[in-house]
């Protein structure tokens, strides 16, 4: 899970990492006033769930209130369209007001678990402030790593390795490591899956300071931090992702072509992307429907399809384990029931109650392309979503 | 023979009350797999489909003789349940449960280092021996006894190939999901290692997805240690950068974990790859005609 930048910073103060000074803003009346407030230069950063918004004009430096407000009516409202975004953009709801800081070196420092080593490592750079895979792929020696045993914790010599690494001077080398043993007491505690500071500046009076920051949170832990589940925004989110998460369809995502899959597992879910691809198709959404226990989920994810409009073909590839065909065939059939769907709809059943499902089906009247086979499938599928069969 | 279990494997179930977990104990007996004993805290000394419940791991193993355990405890409590079966001295786990923090799955990985405990999964469907033992969650009737190892990052997909591999009437001697956590017990090198070694597999079926580094690793491994004939499929090959697809570990970020890269690793190594997912068994098929046409 995501948060905002604004967010992100708010918890980086509160584990003692420096932040700037500043505060977020709804409305160009409030940006004028934060701005202010804060006196002098004052940076406005468009809090989106998406990187690249420098260059994209979701950052901007007022050197007046009256100016801020003018740039915050700019972007409130608006939606920022950037290399990580889809071409509609994301929408700018707040803008984060921050006192500007004179930049003297623009650093980089990150944590993440290493899934090689099975170890949270922290990556530490002298080349700040651009991409750091960017980074790795230039000049890989400039990108410094510690690795961190979980019964010792983050220790001062390894902030030390990394201070020193990164040319920092000695009166500085104390509040880096500092700074870098609180990164991981919140990468710690609040189960991030990616804890980011990019720039980390000293400033010209020689401070170190979180000039941006993002976290990212492990899904699987939500349960246990309630309080950064709350800062999630949906309104960045698809909103036809949103949707299926609210009819309880989870692991959808939507994709940019025109047909609806629904498969079991998401390893199949790939595949079938991959086939209908291959057949020369393009599948409107990835979608692991899981183990269906009951038919909810069956028409929930029916009425997703329905509601996105690029979806021309619906494509059903169920291999039954321990989600159950019959259970599948009878969500087909409701969904029919309750909505008026005329897509065209392929459909491959096999595995567990396979018989069932096939005969629910057949009985039931509803119109559908049976395929025999995985690749069939996606076939058929291709060929239904370009109007050649039905 | 086959891998890590057979006929002389006796499962104990944690977690075999709950209704996921006394289905598939239920589809496993039926399946001819010895559950000697299941562990539910609280209501150890009562009996669920024939099978005797403990309150701890330890005393089912002790009255019991158990040497493998299933897990089906929820996500919250799975890795103390995890530590409980390594520290009863079981030689394999094989955990099903799906959703296991990672900084959790970090503190498994630390206590199961030295120790001689297998770990496999979590987020995994397990793993069957056809013929032999099932520990997992997979249709039973749908494999064959013979000799193709299968190893995979995905259940479903597994189902799907052993169906093929079946319908051209080629056995498997064991299938494995190793699961699509980021941090999983068991990877595709330690699979390998054991197919390598197992007198009865003849060559193995790998199924790789997006995200992470294990198939390059296993790729590294093939190139240098494997004589058996590898086939390999990856998926995801259409999944959009930056996105988990399903599975906690199929995640492309940035440029690394891209199912092109790993296709690649894999063909330079040696491994046969299938096109496509739809033909994983009938290129097994051409893999074994070569091996018969040679002299």
């Amino acid at each position: 899970m995501k948060i905002h930048e604004y967010q992100a910073k708010a918890l980086l103060s509160e584990f003692g990492i420096p932040v700037p000074k500043g505060a977020v803003a709804s409305t160009p009346a409030e940006a004028r006033k934060i701005a202010a407030e804060l006196g002098g230069k004052v940076a406005i950063k468009a809090q989106v769930y998406a990187g690249g918004r420098g260059k994209a004009g979701g950052i901007k430096i007022a050197n007046s209130p009256e100016e801020a407000e003018k740039l915050a009516a700019r972007m409130l409202g608006t939606r920022l369209v950037t290399h990580q975004t889809t071409p509609e953009g994301v929408p700018v709801s707040k803008v984060l007001m921050e006192k500007a800081v004179n930049v003297q070196r623009e650093l980089y420092l990150s944590i993440i678990v290493a899934t090689a080593s099975r170890m949270p490592v922290m990556m530490a750079s002298e080349a700040g402030g651009m991409d750091i895979e960017e980074v790795a792929r230039i000049s890989p020696e400039k990108i410094l790593l510690e690795y961190i045993d979980r019964s010792t914790g983050f220790q001062t010599f390894q902030g030390r390795k990394l201070s020193y690494g990164m040319n920092l001077s000695p009166d500085q080398i104390r509040p880096a490591t500092s700074l870098m043993a609180n990164l991981y007491k919140l990468f710690q505690a609040k189960d991030c899956s990616l804890a980011e500071i990019n720039p980390l500046v000293v400033t010209t009076e020689g401070e170190i300071i979180a000039l941006d920051a993002k976290l990212n949170f492990d899904d699987n832990a939500l349960f246990r931090h309630r309080d950064v589940e709350q800062l999630h925004d949906v309104e960045q989110e698809d909103p036809l992702e949103v949707k299926a998460n609210n009819l309880g369809v989870k692991n959808y995502i939507k994709m940019d072509g025109n047909i609806g899959c629904m498969v079991n597992g998401a390893g199949l879910a790939m595949a079938v992307m991959d086939l209908i691809t291959q057949a020369g198709g393009s599948p409107a959404n990835f979608l692991d429907i899981g183990t269906v226990n009951n038919t909810d989920r069956v028409v929930a994810a029916f009425k997703v399809f329905t509601t996105d409009p690029s979806v021309k073909a619906i494509l059903v590839n169920i291999f039954g384990g321990i989600a159950r065909v019959d259970v599948i065939a009878l969500g087909i059939v409701e969904a029919h029931q309750q909505m008026d769907i005329r897509l065209p709809l392929v459909v491959r059943l096999a595995g567990t109650n396979v018989d069932e499902g096939k005969s629910i089906l057949a009985a039931s009247g509803i119109k559908f392309i049976e395929a025999t086979s995985f690749d069939d499938a996606a076939r058929k599928a291709v060929a239904a979503a370009k109007g050649d069969i039905n | 023979m086959s891998i890590l279990i057979d006929k002389k494997t006796r499962l104990l179930v944690q977690g075999i009350t709950g209704g996921e977990g006394s289905f598939h104990t239920q589809r496993c007996i039926e399946y001819g797999t010895k559950v000697v004993a299941g562990v539910t805290p609280g209501k150890g000394g009562s009996q669920i489909l024939g099978v005797p419940i403990f309150n701890t791991v330890e005393s089912a193993v002790e009255k019991t003789g158990a040497n493998a355990s299933m897990i089906f405890v929820p996500a919250a409590f799975a890795a103390d349940a995890i530590l409980e079966a390594v520290d009863a001295g079981l030689p394999l786990v094989v955990c099903i449960t799906e959703g296991i923090p990672v900084s959790d799955m970090v503190m498994v990985h630390d206590y199961l280092e030295g120790k001689p405990t297998r770990l496999i999964g979590p987020n995994c469907p397990g793993l069957i021996s056809p013929g032999k033992c099932k520990a997992g969650l997979m249709a039973g009737e749908i494999h064959l006894s013979g000799n193709i190892g299968v190893v995979s990052r995905s259940g479903t997909l597994t189902y799907e190939t052993v169906a093929q591999l079946t319908g051209l009437g080629i056995g498997q001697s064991t299938c494995v999901g190793i699961g699509g956590d980021p941090l999983p017990g068991t990877t595709f090198v330690d699979i390998l290692k054991l197919f390598q070694k197992d007198r009865e597999t003849k060559a193995v079926v790998l199924i790789g997805e997006i995200g992470g580094t294990a198939e390059q690793e296993a790729a590294e491994f093939i190139k240098k240690k494997m004589t058996k004939s590898v086939v390999a499929f990856v998926a995801g090959a259409t999944a959009p950068p930056g996105r988990r697809m399903g599975h906690a570990g199929a995640i492309i970020s940035g440029s690394s974990g891209r199912a092109q890269d790993k296709i690649a690793a894999l063909a330079t190594a040696g491994a046969t790859i299938s096109p496509s997912p739809a033909k994983i068994g009938l290129t097994v098929q051409k893999v074994m005609k070569k091996w018969n046409a040679a002299p």
